[in-house]
């Protein structure tokens, strides 16, 4: 690996991946049915391997994960949201998994310091992707309450659904084509699953998104202080 | 878990190519494209296969372990039912 890895880029990227993982790990126990909590887990398990790759490139791994404070992470402010009901989750997945397997894609052809770890991921993610739209159909054309459960979960999620294409740094990918082909992908699979895209704003004041600068949401301490409190309280700990 | 709702399937896997389908285990889904996904999940993701059949298992008719020696205990005194009079040429596997 070239010493040009962009910090700014890697621990975005990075981050994501790490705290979603932490996310569907939470399912673990929880999950409706065991088929899919094993599913919930092996996307969990996909998005952790390339946290670690990605944290890996720009410092040990295991400081960044579990030693940085809050202010220090830069995920989006999506993937941090709680898990809510399954269909919160999955709207969750459907909005970042798109969004993941377009940039990935691009990073993947693009030659960047990204392109071999991109390469590899793109099809976990292609994965991911379909995974989160098949449920997707079924809940939005599913019963009167799944269908209520997922319009809701969409419109809740739908203000972090611009801060993905705000530029980062070291990031070189066209974010105005991303958003634009993210745009109609989630929507193609909304329509399919009877349902619309919400309305209301992915940007400026009444939209959420500031997690690339170090700011998150409420939830996000709470998490992190269960993802890290092994080890801080046994530093080195290990199996 | 409440999956009593979903339907069982069985699922078979085809580890190589050249090689047949191998029944490695059942799960719940809630539809065929659903068991596809969740058998890839539970049976294959540490390389065991190329490809994947699902089958209701409401579809498939089992011998009945009452019909156990009419269909499973033939008289053994036909030895020229047994194909052990062939020399099997080398090279020749999975046979």
């Amino acid at each position: 690996m070239t010493a040009t890895v962009p910090m700014t880029a890697a621990l975005a990227l990075g981050d994501d991946a790490l705290v979603l993982s932490h996310r569907l790990g939470e399912w673990a126990g929880h999950a409706p049915v065991l088929e899919e909590e094993v599913a919930l887990a092996n996307i969990a398990l996909d998005l952790l391997g390339q946290a670690r790759v990605l944290l890996s490139m720009v410092g040990d791994e295991d400081d960044l994960a579990y030693l940085r404070e809050e202010r220090a992470f830069r995920n989006l402010q999506l993937v941090e949201q709680p898990n809510g009901d399954f269909a919160h989750t999955i709207a969750r997945q459907l909005y970042f998994s798109t969004y993941q397997h377009l940039l990935y894609s691009e990073l993947a052809a693009s030659g960047g310091p990204f392109a071999p770890l991109a390469a590899k991921a793109v099809k976990e993610v292609a994965y991911h992707r379909d995974h989160a739209e098949q449920w997707t159909l079924r809940l939005g054309d599913g019963t009167d309450e799944s269908h209520e459960r997922m319009r809701r979960a969409c419109q809740a999620l739908w203000k972090f659904t611009g801060e993905p294409f705000q530029p980062v740094e070291g990031l070189d990918a066209g974010f105005s084509g991303l958003e634009t082909a993210w745009l109609e992908s989630v929507g193609d699979v909304l329509r399919r699953a009877t349902l619309t895209l919400p309305e209301g704003a992915r940007t400026g004041a009444w939209s959420a998104g500031a997690g690339r600068q170090g700011l998150h949401t409420e939830p996000f301490g709470r998490m992190l202080a269960e993802m890290q409190h092994l080890h801080r309280s046994h530093p080195g700990a290990a199996w | 878990m409440t999956n009593t709702d979903w339907p069982l399937w069985e699922v078979f896997v085809r580890s190589r190519r050249g090689l047949s389908h191998t029944h490695a285990g059942s799960l719940h889904a809630p539809d065929a494209e659903f068991a596809l996904r969740n058998a890839r999940d539970l049976y294959t993701r540490r390389g065991e296969g190329v490809s994947i059949w699902v089958v209701p298992a409401a579809a498939i008719t089992a011998s009945s372990p009452d019909e156990k020696d009419p269909f499973f205990e033939p008289a053994a005194d036909k030895p020229y039912r047994h194909p052990t009079f062939y020399e099997i040429p080398e090279g020749v596997k999975h046979l």
